[in-house]
């Protein structure tokens, strides 16, 4: 009896091994995983469910099929949502991006002043969108809002910024730049802190000047941030949802409308549950593309 | 190629000063070490020359050209760092051709110059790779190649060895020493090694808080250190150092008597040293051999014994609170916990005055 157990764990003893690490590891990470599960993947999955159903609050009416989704491709209204999303992601996302790296390099700096401003900058991030939208509704109003005052000093008629359907989405796309180029600029201050000064330095002696050093050294330090940022922020931009809420409830005349407003105004005002999960699907299926096709052509760059 | 001109130059960080008034004439096609502990403002003056520090005070010429208001780009220098300092993105080609192209070389000229460097630093193979896929030598020697190509009237390294391991370091040394010799530029290398500083100078400067303590070729700052710091900080295994009363001796030279009362006559006249100073000897441990047959001026108990091959160190207790680093053959008998006397040749002996002061044998 010994010796065969002794045989046995001589000839196996690694297998044996890994396993229990394996479960070790399992171990500490369940109680994140049950969570996971929980709280996202169960969600995600009724959502999928949801999506091929007709129902509302009170249950599930029936299989439908595709038929949620057959009726969103030929609904104009989810069409111009659709349009309303990606045009105020093309606004947002580049300029976030550009934004917080200026100001990331404009401000990585020890002194004191910078601190101040580096605070500063990232302080809008903290606040809550309400408040956010009450602070710029206040500068787009007409009158007696700060826009609409300058454009009186100045001689002309106050533009009503939220209530031209050209105007508004920018004017949306603007504050929720002022909201949330902190993020951004923390992730570029970072990544700049790793580029190591001897590389400035050896720049430096090899005579390149601000704008060679700039191309040829920092922005390809700081590339693998760029993808993050592009990456985070096409996933929060694409999720637009509080700010024409409370800005312009989706109006004028659809013009500021995105998806998650039209999930949300079909789910809870019209009750079409499975409807609205259809739309959810198509949004989610969006962002991942987005996501991803930033991250191949990057990484493909990379290699290159 | 040009020779560098230091004229009192300062630095200071805040408060701090870190180079106090430091003045130095490098000629051209010399290759001069600063050496010294760390912290001692060796990397800083470097990098005054090469303009990656301001200069609070004094001048400095590179050639007939005043270089300290000018950008580093322009003061025709090249750098070698501690850890590279590679453009980790571009490949070593790129790397090699960023400094020139920055300077708008021609593309011909860049490309003949960089298979020129590459060939001599035998890095032809890795001209398309990234720093990231090459060893610490490897890098080394692109670092050195990147500075090769730029032809510039002086290089600069600062500690280019210490990140590599012992074997590549002795042999890097090397292929820097023929490099000098073929390349015949002025060359400033920086670094704490004695064994760097001795095999690679035409001149070493040594340099402690600030302040240069000796300027001299390999052998003087060995034989005839200008101070207590620098005869401690040069040579190994360390020198000895032991109290002694000085008094005078046959032929005007100094005699000693040292801690345990027995007299020695030094090679140092005795009419130049200060009167009423206490003095420290400096005995070099090649200078006290163990005494085979026993007839010798000090004795102790060796404590450890370091066989090195062709010979052995033996580290003595003196008895009276003094240790002494004595020789022995490599065939040595001596073990641990034995007696054993030494003969000290004294006159090679050094003595050094309270200040730190270094007196020594005429001659040599
Ligand atoms: N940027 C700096 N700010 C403040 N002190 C510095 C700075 N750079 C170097 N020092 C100080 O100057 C002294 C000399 O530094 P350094 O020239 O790097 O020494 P070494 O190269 O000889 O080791 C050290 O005491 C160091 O702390
Ligand atoms: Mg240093």
């Amino acid at each position: 009896m010994t010796d065969t157990l002794s045989v046995e764990t001589a000839s196996i003893p690694k297998v044996k091994r890994r396993k229990a690490v394996d479960w070790d590891g399992y171990l500490f990470i369940a109680p994140y995983l049950a969570l996971f599960l929980l709280m996202i993947v169960t969600p995600l999955l009724i959502g999928v469910w949801l999506s091929f159903t007709k129902g509302d609050l009170f249950g599930v009416e029936r299989f439908v099929g595709f038929e949620n989704f057959a009726r969103l491709a030929g609904d104009p209204i989810f069409r111009e949502v659709v349009w309303n999303t990606l045009y105020f992601v093309v606004l947002t996302v580049p300029t976030l991006t550009i934004l917080g790296l200026a100001l990331a390099l404009a401000l990585n700096f020890q002194t004191r002043w910078a601190a101040v401003l580096r605070t500063i900058f990232f302080s809008s991030t903290v606040l809550s969108v309400t408040v956010v939208t009450l602070v710029w509704r206040l500068v787009f109003l007409p009158d007696g809002g700060l826009l609409g005052e300058i454009s009186e000093a100045l001689g002309q008629t106050p533009v009503a910024w939220l209530n031209d359907p050209q105007l508004a989405m920018p004017a949306i796309a603007i504050t929720t730049i002022w909201w949330c180029l902190g993020l951004p600029m923390v992730l570029y201050l970072a990544a700049l802190q790793q580029v190591p000064r001897e590389l400035y330095e050896a720049a430096a002696l090899d005579g390149a000047g601000r704008w060679r050093t700039l191309w040829s050294i920092t922005l390809p330090a700081v590339r693998r941030t760029t993808m993050i940022v592009i990456v985070i922020e096409i996933i929060l931009q694409f999720q637009l949802f509080g700010q024409p809420q409370l800005m312009t409830l989706g109006g004028p005349n659809n013009a500021t409308r995105p998806i998650v407003l039209f999930i949300y105004e079909t789910g809870w005002r019209q009750w079409e549950l499975g409807y609205a999960a259809a739309a959810a699907q198509v949004l989610f299926a969006m962002i991942m593309v987005a996501a991803m096709a930033q991250y191949f052509v990057s990484s493909r760059k990379e290699e290159a | 190629m040009s020779g560098v001109r230091l004229s009192r130059i300062s630095k200071r960080f805040g408060d701090v000063t870190v180079i106090d008034q430091v003045s130095l004439d490098i000629e051209a096609g010399e290759f001069v070490v600063f050496l010294g502990p760390s912290g001692c403002g060796k990397s800083t003056i470097l990098r005054m020359i090469a303009g990656l520090e301001t200069v609070d005070d004094g001048e400095i010429h590179i050639g007939e050209r005043r270089v300290d208001h000018l950008k580093p780009g322009e003061r025709g220098v090249a750098m070698v760092f501690q850890n590279y300092a590679l453009y980790p993105h571009m490949t070593v080609r790129d790397n090699l051709a960023f400094g020139l192209k920055n300077v708008g070389t021609d593309k011909q000229v860049i490309s003949k110059r960089i298979d020129e460097a590459a060939q001599s630093l035998e890095i032809t193979a890795l001209l398309d790779r990234r720093p990231g896929q090459l060893s610490g030598g490897q890098r080394q020697r692109v670092a050195i190649a990147r500075a090769i190509v730029k032809e510039p009237a002086l290089f600069l390294f600062d500690e280019p060895l210490s990140n590599l391991d012992a074997a590549l370091r002795g042999r890097t040394r090397l292929e820097l020493a023929q490099l000098h010799q073929r390349l015949g530029a002025t060359m400033v290398f920086v670094t704490h090694d004695q064994v760097e500083a001795m095999t690679l100078a035409d001149r070493i400067v040594v340099l402690n808080e600030c302040k240069i303590e000796q300027i001299g070729s390999p052998m003087e700052i060995y034989r005839r250190p200008a101070t207590q710091f620098v005869a401690t900080f040069v040579g190994s295994p360390r020198i000895n150092l032991l109290p002694v009363t000085v008094n005078a001796g046959t032929d005007d030279k100094a005699a000693i008597a040292l801690p345990n009362g027995e007299q020695l006559l030094t090679a140092i006249p005795m009419a130049k040293l200060p009167e009423g100073e206490s003095f420290t000897v400096g005995i070099r441990p090649e200078h006290a051999r163990i005494a085979e047959d026993g007839v010798g001026e000090v004795t102790g108990t060796a404590e450890v014994v370091e066989r090195l091959g062709e010979r052995c160190l033996i580290y003595l207790d003196l008895g009276n609170g003094h240790k002494l680093t004595a020789e022995d053959r490599g065939g040595s008998t001596v073990k641990a916990g034995d007696t054993c006397t030494v003969k000290v040749k004294s006159s090679r002996a050094h003595l050094f005055d309270s200040t730190g002061k270094g007196w020594h044998a005429e001659g040599e």
